[in-house]
Formats: C-alpha cells, sequence, structure tokens
C-alpha cells in the first residue's frame, strides 16, 4: 500500500464517469450511479474533486460527460481511449501517477460491456481495497475512511477502510444533484493521451440485444394491507438454500453447479 | 415678498428635481443594454397614457376619476405656475386657468385622502399615507398665491407671518411634487412611469387590440453572456425602469393566486426589491402587505449583488419565484403595464441554468424532456397508444392536411386521453380533413422554458419547428393553450409561424359553418372556467362560450372570470415546484365554482382539467369542451331542416294590423 499523500490536509478524490444510456430511448446521459458517485464526491468537506473519463470524445459523449461538468466543475480528464480498447491500463497507469486517497465509481457502466468488473480489475492491479455498494462516506480521518454500506431492504453496514481505497456506489446513495447548463457549457474537457491496449477477448465477442428474462411472480396471499406490508419489507426467506462451510473448491463448484441445473439457467 | 420668494422656490424645486433626475437616470442605467427607439416611444407615450393604461386605471371607475383629477390638475398647475409665477406671466387668462387647475387636483386630492381613510390592505401605506396631504398642500398653497396674482385679493393682502406659513405649505408641496418625484417619493411614478411607458420593453403590446406575451428568448450562442438574471443590473435598463414606476397600488397581490393561497408571494412585493436592489439597500422601509409567511427586513441587495443566495439570504428567496403561475393576473392588472412575469422567468433561468437548483420535481421533468421529450419520461414510441383503434391519419404518411391536431403530452395523461378521444370524435363528425404528427410530436417547451431552462425549450421548439417544416397544412389545432400559446406566439421568434387554433375556436367556428349539429342540454347549471393560457395570454374569451351557447348552455359566471380569471394552479410548472402555501389554489378555485351553484364547470385545458378533478369533495365536475361537444354530437337534421326551409320559402299570409 502507498504511503498517505495527504495535500495540505484535504482528501484527493477521483471520480470515475462513463458515458450513460438512457434506457427508453438510449440517448447519452451521465450515467445515474456515475452522477451519485459524483455526488457522493460533492458532499465531502475538504475534498478535492477530480472527474475521470476513459474513452472517447465525439458528439455522443460530450453531451453527456459535460452533463458531470454541469454539477459545479470547472474540467474533466479525458483519457483518451479507441473504440474498443480496454480501460484498464490507461486508468491504472493514471491513477498510480495521480495518487488520489478515494476513487469513487458507479457499481457498472451504462452501455457497452457493463459487466461491472472494472472496479474490481483495477483494485487488484493497484493492490487497493474495495468496498462495493456504498450509500455515504460518513468521516475520513488520518487516513482512515469510515463508510455506509447499503445492504438489501434499507439495512446499512459501516466498514472502516484504510486509504487510498476504492469504492463504488449504490442506488440507494443521495440522489444527484441537477446539472446546470451554464457551467455544464462553460466547463473543460481536458483531453489527454494515455495507454491503449485493444481489448482482444471482446473483439472476438458477439454482441446482441439482450432477451427479457422471465422473473419469478411474486405471489403475495396477503389479505389484508398490514400483511402485504409485512410481505415487501419480509427478508427473503431462506427456503431452499444451504449454508456450505468448509469445503473444498470443487465440492463448492458441484453444489453451485448443481443449483445451476436445478434453476434451469444451465442446461 | 412672495413676488420675490416664488420665483426661487420654484426654480429650487425644479433645479433639485433634474438633479434628482439625472440620479435616477444612472440607477436605471445599471441594467443591461436594450434597443428602444427613444423618439418614437416618447412621440407614443401620450396615447400609452391616455388609452392603453387608462383603460386599465378605469376597470375601477372612482379612483380613474380621481386620477384625472389629480394627475390633470397637477399638470395643468404645475406649467401654469411656472408661468405664472416663476416667469410673472399673470395677465390674462393664466392666472384664472392656474385657479382652475389647482381647484381642480384640490377636488381630486380630496378623493385620494377618501381613499386612504380606511385603505384596503393591498394598498402600502408608509409614504403613501402622506401623500393626499401633500396634494392638498400643494394645489391649495398654489391657489392661494395665485389670487393675489389675478386681482381677487388685494397685493398686499395678509400679514408677512401669513405669507411665511403659506411659503412653508408650498415648500412642502413643491418638495414632494417636483423633489420627490426624481428622489424617490411617492411621486417617483409619474416620472418613472412615463418614461417607462415611452421605453417599454415590449412596444407591441400597446395599441387596441394588441398583446405581446410571449417570453422573449435568451440568445444561447453568445457564450458570454448571463444566462437569466443574477443580480439587479442584469436586467435591462427599461426593466429597471419599470419596476421604479411601481405605484404600490396592490392590484397585482389582489389578483395574485399565490399570494391568495398563502404561498410566499406577493408581485408588489417584488417589484418593491426590485427597486431596493436597484438602488440598494433593505426592504425594511416596504410598507405594503409581505411575502405571506416572511417578515419584512431580513433580505437586502445591491446592484451588483446577486438577488437569489445560494445559502442564506439576499434580496429574495428562491421560492418566492418559484410561487409563481406564470397565470399574468398581475401584468393584467397593472396599471403601469409592468412585467411582472418576465422578470420572474428571467430570475429562474439564472437558478436554473447556472445554479442547477430547480426545486422539488424540477430536475426530474427538466432531465425528461431532454432524454424522452416529454416530461413525465414515458417512450417516447408510446405517445399514440391511446389511440391505438382510432386509425388517426399520420402526417408521415399524409404529407399535408387541411388540420394539423397538435396533441400535447396529455397523450400520456389518461385523463386527457379522455378529452383527445371527444376531439377527434367531433373532429371526425364535423368531416375535418386532419393528420396527427404521432410519434413525432414532442413537449412543446412550454413547461421547459417557464421552469427556466431556455436551453431545453429551444432544443425542444427546434426539434418541433424542423419536424413541422416537412409538412403542409394551413392551421394547428390543439386542446392544450400551453402548446397553443407556444406554438403561436414562442416559436416564431425561433423561425415557425404557424396559425394556431384553440380547439374551442375551431369548434366554434365548425359550428359557425353548419358543419356540427348538437342534441339540446339536458344536464344541470354549468359555469366555464378561463384558462390562463387561453384568456389572458390569447385573448380567447368569447369562443368557449359561443360554443357552450351553441350546446344550449347558460353559463353562470364566476365572480372572477374572462381576463380576470382566477388561476388553477397549474401553469408555470407551479405543480412541479410545489411550493407550499397554506391553502391550495385549485380549492380556491373550485370554491369560486361552488358559489355559482353550478353542477359542472366547463373548461379547455389539460392542466386546469387535471387541477380542478384533483380538488377532493368538489361539487361539480369538471368537463373538457370537446367531451361537452362529443356528447351532444347528433346527425345534421337534414330532413327537417330541408322542410322548415321549404315553408319558409313560400309565400305565405300576413296579418295586416
Amino acid at each position: 500500500m502507498r504511503p498517505d499523500t495527504h495535500h495540505n490536509g484535504s482528501l484527493a478524490v477521483t471520480v470515475l464517469v462513463s458515458v450513460g444510456r438512457h434506457p427508453l430511448t438510449g440517448r447519452g446521459r451521465r450515467a445515474d450511479q456515475d452522477a451519485r458517485g459524483v455526488e457522493l464526491a460533492r458532499t465531502l468537506t475538504d475534498a478535492e474533486v477530480e472527474l475521470w473519463h476513459a474513452g472517447r470524445l465525439d458528439e455522443g459523449s460530450e453531451a453527456a460527460l459535460r452533463g458531470y461538468l454541469g454539477m459545479g466543475f470547472d474540467s474533466l480528464s479525458l483519457l483518451e481511449q479507441p473504440a474498443g480498447g480496454d480501460v484498464l491500463p490507461a486508468l491504472a497507469e493514471a491513477l498510480e501517477a495521480a495518487g488520489p486517497q478515494l476513487v469513487i465509481a458507479g457499481e457498472r457502466a451504462e452501455q457497452g460491456e457493463g459487466s461491472g468488473l472494472l472496479p474490481y480489475l483495477l483494485a487488484e492491479r493497484l493492490g487497493w481495497p474495495l468496498v462495493s455498494g456504498l450509500a455515504a462516506v460518513e468521516d475520513v480521518a488520518e487516513g482512515v475512511a469510515t463508510l455506509l454500506q447499503a445492504l438489501p431492504r434499507g439495512q446499512r453496514r459501516r466498514l472502516q477502510v484504510r486509504l487510498p481505497a476504492i469504492v463504488t456506489v449504490d442506488a440507494a446513495a443521495p440522489a444527484p444533484r441537477q446539472s446546470a447548463y451554464g457551467p455544464a457549457r462553460r466547463g473543460c474537457l481536458d483531453v489527454q493521451a494515455a495507454a491503449v491496449m485493444d481489448d482482444a477477448d471482446m473483439a472476438q465477442w458477439q454482441a446482441q440485444p439482450a432477451r427479457k428474462r422471465p422473473k419469478r411472480l411474486k405471489i403475495v396471499k396477503a389479505a389484508s394491507a398490514r400483511d402485504r406490508f409485512k410481505a415487501a419489507a419480509a427478508k427473503a426467506e431462506g427456503g431452499g438454500g444451504q449454508v456450505l462451510t468448509d469445503v473444498t473448491p470443487e465440492e463448492g463448484a458441484e453444489a453451485i453447479f448443481k443449483l445451476l441445473k436445478e434453476e434451469g439457467v444451465l442446461r | 415678498m412672495l413676488d420675490t420668494l416664488l420665483p426661487i422656490l420654484i426654480a429650487a424645486a425644479l433645479a433639485l428635481a433634474v438633479i434628482g433626475a439625472g440620479r435616477r437616470v444612472r440607477l436605471w442605467r445599471q441594467g443591461r443594454p436594450a434597443r428602444v427607439p427613444l423618439l418614437k416611444g416618447l412621440a407614443a407615450m401620450p396615447r400609452r397614457y391616455l388609452v392603453d393604461l387608462h383603460h386599465v386605471v378605469a376597470r375601477d371607475k372612482v379612483m380613474s376619476n380621481t386620477h384625472v383629477a389629480t394627475a390633470g390638475g397637477f399638470v395643468a398647475a404645475a406649467a401654469l405656475m411656472i408661468l405664472v409665477h416663476g416667469l410673472g406671466l399673470a395677465e390674462g387668462v393664466l392666472g384664472w386657468l392656474l385657479l382652475a387647475a389647482s381647484a381642480t387636483m384640490f377636488v381630486g386630492s380630496c378623493f385620494v385622502a377618501r381613499r386612504r381613510r380606511n385603505p384596503p390592505s393591498r394598498l402600502s401605506k408608509g409614504p403613501w399615507m402622506r401623500l393626499p396631504k401633500s396634494l392638498m398642500a400643494f394645489s391649495l398653497s398654489v391657489f392661494a398665491i395665485t389670487l393675489p396674482a389675478v386681482g381677487l385679493l388685494p397685493e398686499d393682502f395678509g400679514s408677512w407671518s401669513l405669507a411665511l406659513a403659506l411659503s412653508a405649505v408650498l415648500v412642502w408641496g413643491l418638495g414632494e411634487m417636483f423633489f420627490g418625484m426624481t428622489w424617490g417619493g411617492p411621486m417617483k411614478h409619474a416620472f418613472a412611469g412615463a418614461l417607462h411607458l415611452a421605453f417599454h420593453r415590449r412596444a407591441e403590446r400597446f395599441g387596441e387590440g394588441n398583446r405581446s406575451t410571449g417570453l422573449k428568448a435568451l440568445n444561447l450562442d453568445d457564450e458570454d453572456a448571463t444566462l437569466g438574471v443574477e443580480k439587479p443590473s442584469d436586467f435591462t435598463w427599461n426593466q429597471l425602469l419599470g419596476f421604479d414606476a411601481c405605484v404600490q397600488c396592490g392590484r397585482c397581490e389582489a389578483a395574485c393566486p399565490a399570494f391568495a393561497a398563502g404561498q410566499p408571494l406577493n408581485p408588489k412585493k417584488l417589484i418593491q426589491d426590485m427597486v431596493v436592489g436597484m438602488a440598494g439597500g433593505s426592504d425594511a422601509h416596504y410598507a405594503g402587505s409581505p411575502y405571506p409567511g416572511k417578515s419584512v427586513g431580513e433580505h437586502q441587495g445591491t446592484p451588483q449583488g446577486p438577488i437569489v443566495a445560494r445559502e442564506g439570504k439576499a434580496l429574495v428567496d428562491a421560492e418566492t419565484l418559484w410561487s409563481c403561475t406564470t397565470c399574468r393576473a398581475c401584468v393584467e392588472e397593472c396599471p403601469m403595464m409592468i412585467e411582472h412575469v418576465d422578470a420572474i422567468v428571467d430570475m429562474r433561468r439564472f437558478l436554473t441554468l447556472e445554479h442547477g437548483n430547480t426545486p422539488n420535481k424540477g430536475a426530474e421533468v427538466l432531465d425528461n424532456l431532454i432524454a424522452t421529450d416529454n416530461p413525465g419520461g414515458f417512450a417516447p414510441d408510446a405517445r399514440m397508444h391511446w389511440a391505438a383503434d382510432l386509425e388517426l391519419p399520420l402526417m408521415a404518411d399524409r404529407g399535408s392536411a387541411e388540420v394539423l391536431l397538435w396533441l400535447g403530452d396529455g397523450a400520456y395523461d389518461m385523463r386527457n386521453q379522455r378529452t383527445l378521444r371527444s376531439l377527434v370524435k367531433v373532429l371526425r363528425a364535423a368531416g375535418v380533413d386532419f393528420a396527427v404528427l404521432g410519434n413525432e410530436e414532442r413537449d412543446s417547451g412550454d413547461v421547459a422554458r417557464r421552469l427556466g431552462d431556455e436551453a431545453t425549450f429551444q432544443s425542444l421548439a427546434k426539434r418541433n419547428i424542423a419536424t413541422l417544416s416537412k409538412y403542409r397544412f394551413q392551421r394547428i389545432v390543439t386542446c392544450d393553450p400551453h402548446s397553443f400559446h407556444v406554438l403561436g406566439n414562442e416559436y416564431g421568434e425561433l423561425g415557425g409561424r404557424y396559425e394556431v387554433r384553440h380547439h374551442s375556436t375551431y369548434i366554434a367556428e365548425l359550428h359557425e359553418a353548419g358543419r356540427l349539429h348538437f342534441k339540446p342540454w339536458k344536464g344541470g347549471g354549468v359555469t366555464y372556467h378561463d384558462p390562463c393560457y387561453l384568456g389572458r395570454y390569447n385573448g380567447e374569451y368569447e369562443a368557449p362560450r359561443n360554443v357552450l351557447k351553441a350546446l344550449g348552455i347558460e353559463v353562470a359566471e364566476m365572480e372572477r372570470s374572462g381576463f380576470r380569471s382566477r388561476c388553477c394552479g397549474g401553469g408555470g410548472g407551479a405543480p412541479i415546484t410545489d411550493i407550499p402555501g397554506e391553502r391550495r389554489i385549485p380549492d380556491m378555485r373550485m370554491n369560486d365554482v361552488g358559489e355559482t351553484g353550478a353542477e359542472l364547470v366547463a373548461v379547455g385545458c389539460p392542466q386546469c382539467t387535471a387541477m380542478l378533478e384533483g380538488v377532493v369533495d368538489a361539487t361539480a365536475e369538471v368537463r373538457d369542451i370537446a367531451e361537452l361537444v362529443a356528447n351532444a354530437l347528433t346527425e345534421a337534421p337534414e330532413a327537417s331542416a330541408g322542410a322548415a326551409r321549404q315553408s319558409s320559402d313560400r309565400p305565405q299570409a300576413v296579418e295586416v294590423v
């Protein structure tokens, strides 16, 4: 782990932002989770926040990226990447060089691969801890951040992590502030050259529109409003589940494989 | 003694007035430049004052006569006084005219005094309470000093102490009338008001039947220009001049639906706050009704300081600006022709475009408009789902039609879909050649613009204009007065000029042309609610009433109807920003409906329908005019009509008296 690199006592925060895609119209926009990440950074006191995007600057992406500037930023660093490039090396090298204390990202991109793996790969490569699904950063003191992690059904878990660290933001984090047209138009997109590596794997993949996945029907046999509320708020009953402890990886894999076959995911 | 004193006093008062005028002009010139034809404006001023302004003032006959006597008497007396006493031209008829003028002014000022004995709450007090006394002081002292000049009294009448006392009263009168006129007293309205009429920002609103209600476009191409108004000096100079013309009569306050609902807005106070900001200082000296729920004296501003602070207090709180429904009731009532709505939207533009601070659902609605072209965030290709069974002709297939039916965003609203289906039924019954844009239609941009997002408005408007330019049609018909206003009055500046009709106007035309036939009305009492964007914005008060009359309905008018109609609370994005008050505006309007005893209120606007139908325990049903018409449709009574014509053509015996 790197030594603490506090700049004059202020916290250096980098938010990784992507170009989002509206689910109904497919228009470019600031990605919802990334915007929540920016909002989270904005609420940190005494933080120097930088916005980074690895990708291309074109007509489609500019409006979306300016959407982040409209949240009150003068500039956004754009690490130039070709279409189909793997952004991991570029981001890792740049982060290593800049040395921020806290890196904030969304859980997954709204378009492209959208695997949600980038923060994990970055953390692995940089050797930094990663905390997923944040609802809030409560406090940063002496190189340790106190975080609030969002769990299902409104539950929260308080965690402490030594900085530098990468965190991802859950949809439970505060909604992003409005993007204002004036700052968005005036802000500067600072294009920087960066390491380029072709994503050889992705080049071989075939992309096709996703099919709607069947959803398990939730049958609520409630007679009263109180029952319905209880059903909605109740924890999922782990009816058919099974907790495996002290098993070999092979046994674990076998159990997962069996479950997937039972559920019809694998045939 | 008076002979020597009077010219000196008059000259001193005039000199001070000129100095004050210079200072006042400097205050106005802090504003942004605006091009106005100066000489043409000055030449048009008397007509604007005597015809257009008087037309508004004359809605209150007593006050109008009072003002004619007082102001007319004063102007004549002041001019004659300068000639008679200043230059010593007392001979002949001038002195007698001066006596008549000052006497007229005195009679007027007695009525002003009567008005001030028990003033209604809308009138400002403070310095305004001394105005009748000052008017009397001026008129009486001028009258008295003129008596010797015409020979009614001997030149040496009275003692020197009487002359001194008379001079003191005259100094008071002169001070209020000349010094106060340009140094910020109540008489300021005469000086600023006259110039405001001459250099009005909307010169096109003057003249019989003219109106100018479309908001002015913001130049977004100039990257250095401030977006909207941040500080008082960001208004154009003639806007500042307009604020300074306010007489604080409070007619706007009495008409404002937000004020009546206890929301923190009072148009009069807002204009006074702009004057405070222009001159610099605090609102502590304001002597009228405050913004409901906000005490006076806590806000201050400077010409170069922010009007709305990001945090804390400045000149005005943001929620004051967001309470406005843009119903234009204040503008319609203002005898000084001040444009409150323009100013409010100018300041909202800054809050939205620079601060990014549109309250409550504002940001979400604007994001939806950007991403999906409709405020609800619905899929654009679901716009025509309501008409899946109607087989509406699409412009994309037809290329041209006589009428382009503009649906508006009500196409996504289940209540408004009933109105739209009725309208389609009516158009088909009349055999109208119409087509719709279908999924090519976008939000007109009305809400975005009233919420201050000029960028989104212009983006939507330009794309709509591009779509409309692909097709040929004679006119646009819509059941949404907001779309009607925006398409008809606001697209022009961006290059889209169309002939637009509200559906009530068009139905009235169809009926007059004999293309629609109605069954007689069998329901109960009906009243009609004038939508702001149809009435005050576009002057259409008659057509909806004509349609109702054709249906056989006798409208029981509400006390506030026509140009005084009270807003439903649904305009200007007010339901979206949703500033809390003590009451709800639609509840008050439904009470107005209840007072007429009507069982049904006819409306002509999707917003009004939604707002009025949202009233709990309402005493009346809400129906759009299109629905009433569609329900009353009947086949043309051809056979009987033909028979009737025959019988009337045949020569008949006539009784000889």
